[in-house]
């Protein structure tokens, strides 16, 4: 009994922390449809982003597209099928792999940045100083980050797709693949749907990234210790969030897409 | 005039205040006094809507805040300057922007205005105006504080004033002058005050009337005169260390003029 007991009393608070942010998340989308705007704290936040963010991209994407090529190219050889590199790479750069490894290298770092941030904030008693003066926390903390993070991931996730197809492009020329026909298949199949496929991700990741790390941050308690447990725990609810979206996505679109 | 009527408020279960009532008179200062974690700060935060009580009403001018919309509560908030434990400043903006914070959110004042506020405001708490462009981190603990209070008086001419433990963690320096600024405020601007504090000789500097919080419960509500006379257990047993001081306080013996608190510590 005691068992049971445990486990209900465990699904009761499971179910209140997502009751917990489902509602904050709601408060958050209220908050985007009314002024006042903050411009330039969204700015701000588009740099922090955007180009705070973009060292990191450019590495991981570069590195990993050649690895992922390297792969590819080989076991293409082995079948008499290395013309087929940039078409390969187009699927597993643009529909699936760029979207997620961005995401989760924005998602490790905006989550911890932004939780962190607003978690100190939270202990410091800035937050409650802003609703004491009048302002609305939702509008000046979260709509910003939001709206910046879902501007800023799609152009990093294009920018890294980029450079991984790019880098395709280099590893086939080693393997005496000529770029004509490497960027050939490259545009045979960077297709409207392949495109739509990769491109609709980093939007659901960038809402996610940005509404959980907003809300550990305003749910952080406890002072130090409480910020780096809330910090914790939003890099890995959006990295694992990642990998849950992405599935359900790609499900999703290709349902739509009639594939 | 501010009153809290039978207020009841807990967390998560945990009783935090327990039938709370009592009055702040207009344009006196009353000031909360109790040992750390009685509830003093959350009266404040009450106060100020942070927060909801489970019972009880809490009435600004007339008004019950406890059942208040969040837009009409804003709209109360405009009418108190709140003076948060360590300042609260917001470390991405520099003093000014702290200081014209309010102002720059809900009036459109020109920069020139704006700027000549934030420097008046700046004199009024004894700080140098060319503060303005610094960061909060490049202050002071006592600097932070001040520009806390400018930037609670700065917010559209508050009625009401609320410190909350304002000379917590401060050397013995620089809480003094926190709290000759607040008499001063309270006889020059005569702003209705609320302090909270667990400093016996802050609370009876500055208090016009006094509340005594212990456990979330009220001991005791009246002048700080009453205060040192009273028969109450727990309020004997909180000021014994300090009952000549209190006593001095409260019969107004200054040796040293404008140094009231060396002379109640004595």
């Amino acid at each position: 009994m005691e068992l049971i007991a445990a486990i209900v009393e465990r699904l009761r608070r499971i179910l209140e922390v997502v009751q917990d942010f489902v509602l904050f998340a709601w408060d958050a989308i209220r908050a985007t449809f009314s002024p006042p705007y903050y411009g330039r704290e969204f700015l701000s936040q588009l740099h922090f982003a955007l180009v705070g963010s973009l060292l990191i991209v450019i590495v991981s994407a570069a590195v990993a597209g050649q690895a992922l090529a390297i792969q590819l190219v080989r076991e293409l050889a082995n079948t008499g099928a290395k013309s087929q590199l940039g078409h390969f790479m187009v699927i597993s750069v643009v529909r699936a792999l760029g979207p997620v490894l961005t995401g989760m290298v924005v998602a490790s770092r905006m989550s911890a940045g932004i939780t962190a941030e607003i978690g100190a904030m939270r202990s410091s008693d800035q937050i409650d100083a802003l609703v004491a003066f009048g302002s609305d926390p939702m509008k000046r903390l979260v709509v910003p980050r939001v709206a910046a993070l879902l501007i800023a991931l799609p152009v990093l996730v294009i920018i890294g797709d980029a450079l991984a197809v790019v880098g395709g492009g280099f590893v086939g020329l080693q393997y005496h693949l000529p770029v004509e026909s490497y960027y050939s298949g490259v545009l045979k199949y960077l297709t409207p749907k392949n495109v739509m496929v990769g491109m609709i991700k980093p939007f659901v990741f960038a809402l996610m990234i940005a509404t959980v790390a907003c809300w550990r941050g305003f749910r952080s308690a406890g002072g130090a210790k409480g910020v780096g447990v809330s910090t914790t725990e939003s890099v890995v609810i959006s990295s694992v969030g990642i990998l849950v979206a992405d599935g359900v996505c790609t499900r999703l679109v290709f349902r739509i897409l009639g594939w | 005039m501010i009153s809290f009527e039978h207020v009841d408020y807990s967390i998560d279960g945990r009783p935090i205040l327990r039938d709370i009532t009592f009055n702040v008179p207009l344009g006196g200062t009353t000031v909360i006094l109790g040992p750390s974690g009685s509830g003093k700060s959350t009266t404040l935060r009450l106060l100020l809507g942070l927060a909801r009580p489970d019972a009880g009403v809490i009435r600004i001018d007339n008004e019950d805040i406890t059942r208040m919309s969040e837009k009409r509560l804003r709209q109360i908030r405009q009418r108190i300057g709140m003076v948060f434990q360590q300042g609260a400043l917001f470390d991405s903006m520099t003093v000014g922007e702290n200081v014209a914070f309010s102002l720059i959110e809900h009036d459109n004042v020109a920069d020139a205005e704006l700027e000549g506020t934030v420097r008046a405001h700046l004199e009024l708490v004894g700080l140098d105006p060319d503060l303005i462009d610094r960061m909060p981190d490049q202050l002071s603990g006592g600097m932070q504080r001040r520009v806390a209070i400018a930037r609670a008086l700065a917010a559209r001419n508050p009625q009401i004033l609320l410190y909350d433990e304002p000379t917590t963690g401060l050397d013995p320096q620089s809480a003094e002058r926190i709290t000759d600024l607040i008499v001063e405020l309270r006889d020059r601007m005569k702003k209705t005050s609320v302090m909270v504090t667990h400093d016996i000789a802050d609370a009876f500097k500055v208090a016009n009337t006094m509340a005594v919080l212990n456990e979330g419960r009220l001991v005791f509500d009246g002048t700080p005169a009453d205060l040192a006379h009273t028969n109450e257990p727990f309020i004997n047993e909180f000021l014994a260390p300090f009952r000549k001081a209190v006593l001095a306080a409260t019969q107004r013996v200054v040796t040293v003029p404008g140094d009231t608190r060396r002379t109640a510590l004595q």
